[in-house]
């Protein structure tokens, strides 16, 4: 019946062609990834996609919904994939599994499915991860210290064994966070310098997937320009007060999956808000949060937590960021 | 004659497939008189005209047959000359599928008309004209069917600029378009007219810029006429809405509920304006338009076509449906309506007439729940949030949906077509305007029935109270009278007993 | 001691004062409840909630002494409407009342008639036309489908006639389509 009104012509979109255009724009940021820090990223990937559509598939079933109509539409796969490159690449596979377990069942389903859930997925199931297990969910190895698909087969199946330890790093906004916490006051950057450096250039690779996104009209400018504009200053803010304690904005921004955050997560449109100023408000929340939740906060990275809290927000944004109706002030 | 450059844009609108030069390879030809017309009481905005004729009554060509009844309504006229075969209810051309009164004529095929009588404006002067116009039956012809004589002007407001609504920005639909390449002159002639007659100094064309012929002819046609100027609007659907064409035009957005008369801006349609000019210049009334047949058709084209005429008549001359499926679309396919039976004759409101192509009727993709992705919001011309509005309307929350401004929503359907969860969302604010005018109606009455109540029970009680006052009264002034009654009585009977006795003892 | 009675003792005063100096300031004229409760009340008079009228029963839901589900006409809808004005749980409509009827007019078979008037005295919106020995018509627009005129009638001749769809009351549907395999399977 739903078709006999007007209008009877549509434009050929749908949901799976938005989140597979998604899916694209990933791809330059992951095959840097890749790069940098192994194959570990890749079978993480193929994990939390797998186990994203099995267990997408037994939701649907449970709940009498159509599975050819919503498997199809890409949102589980996207969800996996976000959560999945936000995992150091040396994490072993029932962490995966269960984050996106996490993810598909509790964030998305258990809160409606597609459309209705109130959180970023992917930020929720890595938000449990992370205060599950902060010992894993913090190690990253070196970047370019090259294992083999072997051996990372080996840990993505086993674990991270003891005596490889010697390999893996802190992230740079950790080690900052540790050093001054042990009162050093002059901060060796080399330590930390190669880590640097290879976020930055995974960190274009995802700006590129961005700028291809918003070429395509997936996204507009107003989340990921407000956000990297607020950090920016805040953080620019802090530096200029002292560049010592506080690290410099460029590194904020290339960072700790920051332009990730700018161009995938905060974009993720059922979680979000909807109106041009309520993105703007949101932006610069989130990105007012990331940065006290680095620099003051517990945990090394804030984005996931930022991100939960402004989801929160989001109905009271949208209520009073309404635009004008034409012709009413 | 200048072309204006500067453009004001509004919100969003879509940028669909055009698909207009099918139908305009030919010009517009006639559809011949058919042997019955079945004419609609109903054609326009507002009240049912009241019949002038009734069964078995002869009419010629033009003929009033049924009289505009108070200012919001329009005459009808017999489109050919013939007999009143039946006054009945027949099947409209409207969404509903419901039946409601017209005329029915059986043509005598000879078309002849009445005496036709031109009106000299400029000698019973323009108050006399407007007023005059009520009876050409004229009406918005670009498919609101709104009364024009209504759009006239009235003392309180002062037109200053008269928009020409030439956009004509739905797909398919090339009648406005067909008529400017044809009858430019006519249009040129009647601009002058209405401009004259709304006491405006100035009127602009607005046209899309996918009708270069049309625009040729204008600029042509305007040559020499310095207070006519032609803009040129971008092709994005929905250019042609009332107040997103003024907008385009003069950067002026006009609410919902206000008039552009109020911001001295009149608009008529291309169609309309030809109308008027014919009616006060020749004394022809409302009786055929012109309408695009297109779309899945043997041979897409436009077609003059007396009122009443059946549908089919207009779809067999077109040569059928190219793969027959028998729906039909009146209107254009992002705001027209499917028809519920092709049964239905020819109307004022008819600017176009779709075959439906069989990808517009079968089982589209079903739709997802919405991902909030605000692509409806992005496209909507009035600026609306289309999500809330959905949400809001969904779940039978009309006070809300009301309060996000659904009444302004144009129903334009920009929303439903970017969607990509495949949301019929134009149908759910249907549905919930429909459900709160309905509202608004049980309301009014409601409110009569306490105000007609309160009087009678006002009135029971005043009755009441005015015959304790007559009853006491009454009482009152009875036992006066009954007394000093009783008193004259016992009295006379005294008397007459007295008088008996005396003549008792005289007797004696 | 003496202290803490004595300032207790001004405050109950000063207090008291405000209070009673409020209630005369802002004296309330009228009964706002029954106002809005009428509002929401559909006017059809017809005394079905078993008050004579829809201001009676308004007033009577004001003061507790009615429920605020007898009134059929006003429908489940209605019944919802006084639930949130008046702060309570919705209960569904008391069918001892009557039930809900789809919107009728009142007709009268004109042949009929015996012009009797007694359908006139009882229709409470004086919607019905005529004078003694005369037929009488009913004013379509003002009757409320009440159906007080009904018992009345010593003839009989008073019909309840639904209003039925047509061209000027026609609305648009919700549409239907769905999302779930299950209750597209029941459909």
């Amino acid at each position: 019946m739903f078709n006999q009104q007007s209008p009877f012509i549509q434009k050929t979109s749908s949901v799976t062609q938005v989140m597979l255009l998604v899916m694209l724009a990933l791809i330059p940021g992951i095959l840097v990834y890749v790069y940098y820090f192994g194959f570990g990223v890749l079978f993480n990937l193929s994990a939390a996609i797998i186990t994203a559509l099995v267990s997408e598939f037994i939701i649907l079933k449970m709940r009498g919904l159509s599975v050819k109509n919503y498997i199809t539409d890409g949102s589980a796969i996207v969800a996996a994939s976000l959560l999945a490159i936000s995992i150091p690449s040396i994490a072993p596979w029932w962490i995966i599994v269960i984050g996106t377990l996490f993810t598909i069942v509790i964030a998305k389903h258990l809160y409606g499915g597609l459309g209705s859930n109130l959180f970023n997925p992917a930020m929720v199931g890595y938000a449990a991860l992370l205060i599950s297990f902060p010992a894993i969910m913090t190690k990253w190895p070196q970047p370019i210290e090259y294992l083999s698909i072997h051996e990372h087969l080996n840990i993505f199946l086993y674990g991270l064994k003891e005596k490889v330890d010697g390999f893996t790093s802190a992230t740079p906004l950790d080690f900052i966070k540790t050093q001054l916490f042990l009162g050093n006051k002059v901060i060796d950057t080399s330590s930390y310098q190669s880590y640097a450096d290879a976020t930055k250039i995974i960190g274009i690779g995802y700006l590129l997937g961005g700028i291809f996104l918003w070429y395509k009209k997936i996204i507009t400018w107003h989340l990921p320009i407000t956000f990297i504009i607020s950090l920016f200053v805040i953080a620019s803010i802090f530096w200029l007060i002292d560049p010592i304690q506080f690290q410099n904005p460029m590194t904020h921004i290339l960072s700790g999956g920051s332009l990730l955050c700018a161009f995938f997560i905060i974009t993720d449109p059922v979680s979000g808000p909807t109106t041009p100023k309520g993105k703007i408000i949101f932006a610069l929340g989130v990105a007012v949060l990331v940065y006290l939740i680095r620099v003051f906060g517990g945990y090394p990275e804030g984005i996931a937590f930022a991100v939960i809290f402004m989801n929160i927000c989001v109905p009271l944004i949208d209520k009073y960021s309404q635009p004008k109706v034409f012709g009413h002030d | 004659m200048k072309i204006i450059e500067n453009i004001f844009k509004f919100n969003g609108g879509v940028k669909a497939q055009t698909r207009k030069s099918i139908s305009t390879k030919v010009g517009i030809q006639k559809i011949g008189i058919p042997k019955y017309l079945k004419i609609p009481l109903r054609q326009h905005i507002g009240n049912l005209p009241k019949l002038k004729v009734k069964e078995g009554d002869v009419v010629l060509k033009g003929q009033l047959i049924a009289e505009a009844d108070g200012s919001v309504s329009a005459a009808i006229h017999a489109p050919t000359s013939g007999k009143i075969k039946s006054i009945e209810k027949i099947l409209l051309p409207h969404p509903s599928g419901l039946p409601d009164y017209g005329v029915i004529i059986e043509s005598d095929m000879k078309d002849k008309w009445i005496k036709k009588i031109p009106i000299n404006w400029a000698k019973i002067g323009v108050e006399a004209t407007i007023k005059a116009l009520q009876n050409s039956g004229i009406v918005g012809l670009g498919g609101a069917a709104f009364p024009s004589h209504l759009k006239m002007g009235s003392k309180a407001t002062k037109i200053n600029t008269l928009i020409v609504n030439a956009a004509e920005c739905e797909p398919y639909i090339t009648c406005d378009d067909m008529v400017m390449r044809e009858r430019s002159e006519d249009l040129i002639n009647g601009i002058e007219l209405v401009e004259s007659l709304l006491g405006a100094k100035n009127t602009i064309i607005g046209i899309e810029d996918n009708k270069p012929e049309a625009l040729s002819q204008l600029q042509f046609h305007t040559k020499s006429h310095k207070n006519i100027s032609i803009k040129v609007v971008p092709t994005i659907y929905p250019s042609g809405d009332a107040k997103r064409l003024i907008f385009l035009i003069n950067g002026i957005k006009i609410p919902k509920g206000k008039r552009s008369s109020e911001y001295g801006i009149q608009m008529f349609n291309v169609a309309t304006i030809i109308a008027i000019y014919r009616y006060i210049s020749f004394g022809e009334p409302s009786l055929s338009r012109i309408t695009t047949i297109s779309g899945n058709i043997t041979k897409p084209q436009n077609y003059e076509v007396l009122f009443g005429t059946p549908l089919k008549a207009l779809i067999n001359q077109s040569g059928g449906q190219k793969i027959k499926n028998d729906n039909f679309i009146m209107g254009g396919p992002m705001m027209g309506f499917k028809l519920p039976s092709i049964d239905v004759p020819v109307t004022k409101a008819m600017n176009c007439v779709l075959g439906a192509e069989p990808e517009m009727i079968e089982d589209k993709k079903e739709p997802l729940p919405c991902i909030r992705c605000a692509k409806c919001a992005e496209a909507c011309p009035v600026s609306l949030q289309p999500q809330e509005l959905y949400w809001f309307s969904k779940s039978d929350q009309f006070e809300k949906a009301q309060e996000y401004k659904l009444f302004d929503c144009i129903e334009c359907g920009c929303c439903s077509y970017v969607c990509p969860s495949n949301i019929p969302l134009v149908q759910f604010y249907r549905y919930a305007k429909s459900e709160l005018i309905s509202e608004f109606r049980a309301q009014e009455e409601a409110d009569v029935a306490r105000e007609r109540n309160e009087f009678r029970i006002m009135r029971l009680e005043r009755e009441r109270q005015e015959r304790a006052e007559r009853n006491a009264k009454r009482r009152a002034q009875s036992s006066k009278e009954e007394k000093s009654k009783l008193i004259d009585e016992k009295r006379a009977a005294i008397s007459a007993a007295m008088d008996r006795i005396k003549e008792y003892e005289k007797k004696k | 001691m003496l202290i803490a009675i004595l300032v207790l003792i001004l405050l109950a005063l000063i207090i008291g004062l405000v209070l009673g100096f409020s209630s005369i300031k802002f004296k309330v004229k009228g009964d706002p409840i029954v106002e809005k409760i009428d509002a929401i009340l559909p006017q059809t008079q017809c005394g079905q909630c078993s008050y004579p009228g829809c201001k009676p029963y308004a007033k009577a839901i004001a003061s507790g002494e009615a429920d605020i589900n007898q009134c059929p006409p006003g429908g489940e809808d209605g019944v919802k409407a006084l639930a949130e004005l008046m702060g309570v749980e919705y209960k569904p409509l008391d069918e001892s009342h009557g039930i809900t009827k789809p919107k009728s007019v009142a007709f009268i078979d004109e042949d009929t008639c015996i012009g009797c008037t007694l359908c006139i005295q009882a229709c409470p919106v004086d919607a019905i036309l005529g004078a003694a020995k005369q037929m009488h018509t009913i004013i379509e627009k003002e009757c409320t489908g009440c159906e007080l005129c009904l018992p009345p009638c010593p003839v009989d001749c008073i019909t309840m006639e639904v209003i039925e769809e047509n061209a000027e009351n026609w609305k648009w549907k919700y549409p239907v389509y769905s999302l779930s395999k299950k209750t597209a399977k029941v459909q």
